[in-house]
């Protein structure tokens, strides 16, 4: 048995069908569909030790700010079951330091780098933009309108659809024409569709969702908040369900707008609901905390997991769920129907 | 030398007084591995819920033997996590992420060193030790814990070291006090030129108090709690003072877990002290 144990390159692996992975996130064509989750993944360097960073579809990087921020103090992290929750409180070096290192770093592999970014007021979305504006490597602009880490949670611009909408509208006027602009929503709203629909209105290229649901634990053995931030996000398997019924629910409302779908992933089984929901990309996040390769064996396996099921083409399966009762189970794979 | 990710396997688990120790057969990370780095063992099995990497420093390391390269770890059982380890049976699968974390970093010349550690805090002072002795440094110990089933190590220490000082909380074996209380006289009759520290950060605090008192340089290596271990959560960040001046939350898996003791903000440690690059700026009384 002991015999087996192998380093995990050099496992062998399954003979990959031939499904046509290619996609698309508006006017970004992206290779395949599986990318990084932000927050999850740094700017990509500490997990260029697992896999090569352009072998994912994208890199979606930790959420930038205008200037270097500390973050809060910790504990910044609580274990929960299949999941997690962090206040990290978006610590980061600001915007100089990521042109300077990251970005070209990431440029230089061979990466497409989707450049997540936060700031506590419109103006600060405006500046971001602006400074990413003709930066060479910029495959997309994530625009996370929805960290529940922010100084001041009362203001999470994604709970309330004018603020959502007049960020997203500010950031499209800026960014460079042809860079997409994706608004990221938040889950902790009773009405996740309308503002899909006031974030698209406002000119957003698509949808990336979900980010994490405010949550909180108490140490019994303090009997205080276990996170020093008290409140923190929660990620991870648990959330799962509540993300696939999101990216459901929009997609059902507007089937053709792009949704780059996170949430739980963890397998690509999981990242095949996001898909048969609506998505055209999904974000592995939090389970590159546990797995480091986690995005090159979810694409792995989510390609298996459609050739298996008769798909030729992931595009063919981006919504399939939503089809109606009576439709013919899978797709004709050569397409040669009469 | 770059980490890697292994379908690791268990060799052996047995209790060593309070704690555990772990033998994984795990090709790669041995050949790697430097005194002072840690391992990321995935628990709970491939549809665990925790999800959440734990984070051990390496005891010590085999790189080919009957079973191929081993690596091993001491734990204690603090929650479900270990407690799963805990469990584990010969042949298991472990997934294993490392060797992660900067090393202890060796002196050029052969300086006298006193090695502090603290509960089973102790377990990666061995290979250092080795690393030392191989640099023909005078190694001294000095070991502490709470009671003596809480001690780690003390034969392999008394057969390393020129001198080996153990202490207890309760008196149960050794001294009777905390290594803080020996150390100043272990320093003095080593005529020590380095101190190397691994234990609870209470330990580390007044291990780096001496060493300050002394001037002497001191490593300390620090356990914070870590979501990832490979530097992308930010979940282990601790107050360190760079040389600049300027104060950092600095990841302890990737910029540690070794500092040097004048560099953690002992004081600080679960906050965000005033003046951290990218600290809230406090806002104006507005009177």
């Amino acid at each position: 048995m002991t015999g087996d144990v192998t380093l995990r390159p050099a496992r062998e692996e399954t003979p990959l069908s031939f499904v046509d992975m290619s996609t698309s996130l508006a006017a970004f064509h992206a290779p395949n569909p599986v990318f990084t989750a932000s927050g999850c993944a740094a700017a990509g360097r500490e997990l260029a030790q697992f896999f090569d960073q352009s072998d994912l579809g994208g890199i979606v990087t930790k959420s930038i700010m205008l200037e270097a921020r500390s973050g809060r103090p910790t504990p910044r992290m609580a274990e929960t079951p299949s999941g997690m929750l962090n206040s990290i409180g978006l610590q980061g070096p600001g915007i100089a330091a990521f042109l300077e290192h990251d970005l070209p770093w990431l440029a230089d592999r061979g990466a497409r780098a989707v450049v997540s970014i936060a700031g506590s007021s419109i103006d600060e979305y405006v500046a971001l933009a602006a400074k990413l504006r003709g930066q060479p490597g910029l495959a997309m602009l994530e625009v996370n309108i929805s960290c529940p880490n922010v100084e001041d949670r009362g203001q999470v611009f994604a709970c309330d659809p004018r603020a959502a909408a007049r960020v997203i509208a500010a950031v499209r006027q800026k960014a460079t024409p042809t860079v997409p602009v994706f608004a990221k929503l938040s889950p902790d709203v009773t009405d996740i569709v309308a503002v899909a629909e006031a974030v698209m209105r406002a000119g957003a290229d698509g949808l990336s969702m979900i980010n994490t649901l405010l949550g909180m634990v108490i140490d019994p053995d303090t009997m205080r908040p276990l996170l020093a931030g008290v409140t923190g996000g929660l990620s991870g398997p648990a959330i799962r369900p509540v993300a696939v019924r999101c990216v459901w629910q929009v997609h059902r409302a507007m089937p053709d707008v792009p949704i780059l779908g996170m949430g739980g992933i963890r397998t690509g089984l999981d990242a095949l609901e996001f898909v048969l929901a609506g998505a055209s990309a999904v974000s592995v996040g939090t389970s590159v905390f546990s797995d480091p390769s986690a995005p090159v064996r979810v694409l792995r396996e989510l390609q298996q997991a459609l050739g298996e099921r008769g798909f030729d083409s992931l595009s063919d399966a981006i919504g399939y769920a939503h089809r109606p009762a009576d439709a013919v189970v899978p797709p004709d794979p050569r397409g040669d129907d009469a | 030398m770059s980490p890697v990710q292994v379908a690791g396997e268990v060799l052996s688990l047995r209790r060593v007084g309070a704690y555990w120790q772990l033998t994984l057969v795990a090709p790669g990370i041995a050949e790697r591995a430097k005194p002072g780095q840690f391992v990321a063992l995935a628990v709970g099995g491939e549809h665990s819920s925790m999800l959440l990497r734990r984070a051990f420093a390496i005891y010590r390391v085999a790189e080919r033997g009957l079973y191929g390269g081993t690596v091993d770890v001491v734990f204690a059982v603090h929650g479900k996590g270990t407690a799963w380890l805990s469990r584990l049976h010969q042949h298991d699968p472990v997934d294993v992420v490392g060797p992660l974390g900067r090393p202890f970093r060796l002196p050029a010349t052969p300086v006298p060193t006193v090695l502090v550690g603290g509960g089973y805090g102790s377990a990666p002072l061995f290979g250092l030790a080795g690393a030392l002795k191989d640099r023909r440094c005078r190694v001294d110990f000095v070991i502490g814990a709470g009671s003596a089933d809480r001690l780690f190590g003390v034969l392999e220490a008394k057969r390393m070291a020129s001198t080996l000082t153990v202490t207890t909380d309760d008196g149960s074996a050794g001294e009777r006090g905390r290594v803080s209380d020996v150390l100043a006289e272990v320093l003095e009759r080593s005529e020590a030129g380095l101190i190397y520290a691994c234990g609870p950060m209470p330990m580390l605090r007044a291990v780096a108090a001496i060493a300050e008192e002394f001037g002497l340089p001191c490593q300390v290596a620090v356990e914070e709690s870590m979501a990832c271990g490979i530097g992308v959560c930010m979940t282990c960040v601790l107050p360190i003072a760079g040389v600049d001046g300027v104060t950092r939350m600095l990841r302890s898996c990737v910029d540690g877990p070794v500092f040097l003791g004048e560099q953690v903000r002992f004081d600080d440690v679960g906050t965000v002290p005033a003046g951290t690059l990218g600290a809230p700026v406090p806002v104006a009384s507005t009177q």
